[in-house]
């Protein structure tokens, strides 16, 4: 890693992101438009969620790292609180590594 | 900007501290790691100021320490944060007006400050979302990485205390209340099997962005008013 290297990911990386809310203020988008661009946050997020559980590289990220973000799934899902629900799933993922299951 | 402030509540404090403190293990892990590959202790530090994307900091790191190329590394980074895009497209109106908050806020736009600000009903709470989530993320992460990598090697891998798994269950929590919404569930359970589905044959960053392919069953959602 050279520091020619992080400055070109720093300027591309600022770049994706500036473009968006400029874009934003120079397209007049409708309603439809706006629900579409939310919409598509969203699913990218969940898309990330998914990957993030379970994949690790190209290949599965074994079982303990899914069933913990399961567990504080269904906790956050049952109005738990979100402070409970991050440390849940760190805690359950934690232990289940702790007792052998990877 | 005040006002801005003021309508922080402490539920929302609260939420963004839990989340700022599992970015502070992963950055310190990141300064760490970072030096162990070889790298001076300055360069993950000044990664961490001008890229603010932690994904594809591991992963560039990760790619030149597997003996990848650093233009190997910068485009891997650069597929992983495309996303950031999109998210801009979403959330952009609530960076505030003005030339200054733009320039500024977008360089908090990451994942979390996405989540957060769609999590919330109203604009006003979605902009102290979004500006308490990047500013309290922004010290807390990089503080740590400056941490990691003066500490270096002391730090152990934060899969050992289930972070890995935090930053998804956050993420999955701040999104619940828009998947309430029948359309967007549809599109976003289509969108992961498609991100799932890829992942195996596609370099990292690409699958999530094949995940906007969800979006056909959205065709026909209503617009509300």
């Amino acid at each position: 890693m050279t520091l020619t290297a992080v400055l070109v990911l720093a300027a591309g990386t600022y770049a994706f992101r500036l473009a968006g809310p400029l874009l934003r203020d120079r397209l007049k988008l409708s309603d439809r438009v706006k629900l579409l661009m939310s919409t598509s946050a969203t699913v990218l997020l969940f898309a990330l969620v998914a990957t993030a559980s379970l994949t690790k590289g190209q290949g599965f990220a074994g079982l303990a790292l899914p069933i913990g973000v399961l567990v504080a799934g269904i906790a956050a899902w049952r109005k738990a609180p979100f402070v409970v629900v991050v440390v849940l799933a760190a805690v359950t993922t934690a232990g289940l590594r702790f007792v052998g299951v990877s | 900007m005040r006002s801005t402030w003021r309508t922080l509540d402490a539920e929302l404090l609260r939420d963004v501290t839990a989340v700022a403190a599992g970015a502070a293990v992963s950055g310190a892990s990141f300064g760490a790691i970072s030096t162990g590959a070889g790298l001076p202790w300055w360069l993950p530090v000044v990664m961490s100021l001008l890229v603010f994307a932690g994904g594809s900091q591991f992963m560039a790191v990760g790619v030149v320490a597997a003996g990848g190329s650093p233009a190997a590394a910068v485009l891997a980074g650069l597929l992983l944060n495309v996303r950031h895009l999109p998210f801009g497209l979403a959330v952009g109106d609530v960076l505030g007006k003005g030339l200054l908050p733009r320039l500024v806020g977008s360089h908090l736009l990451i994942d979390e400050t996405t989540a957060f600000a769609l999590a919330q009903s109203d604009p006003r709470k979605a902009k102290a979302a979004y500006w308490s989530c990047g500013v309290a993320l922004f010290i807390s992460w990089n503080v740590a990485v400056l941490a990691g990598a003066l500490v270096g090697q002391n730090i152990g891998d934060p899969g050992a205390f289930g972070l890995d798994a935090a930053f998804p269950a956050a993420l999955l929590a701040l999104l619940l209340p828009a998947l309430k919404d029948k359309a967007t569930r549809h599109a976003a359970l289509l969108g992961a099997a498609i991100a799932l589905a890829t992942t195996p044959f596609l370099p990292a960053g690409v699958p999530v962005l094949f995940a906007l392919g969800g979006l056909l069953v959205t065709a026909r959602q209503e617009v509300k008013p």
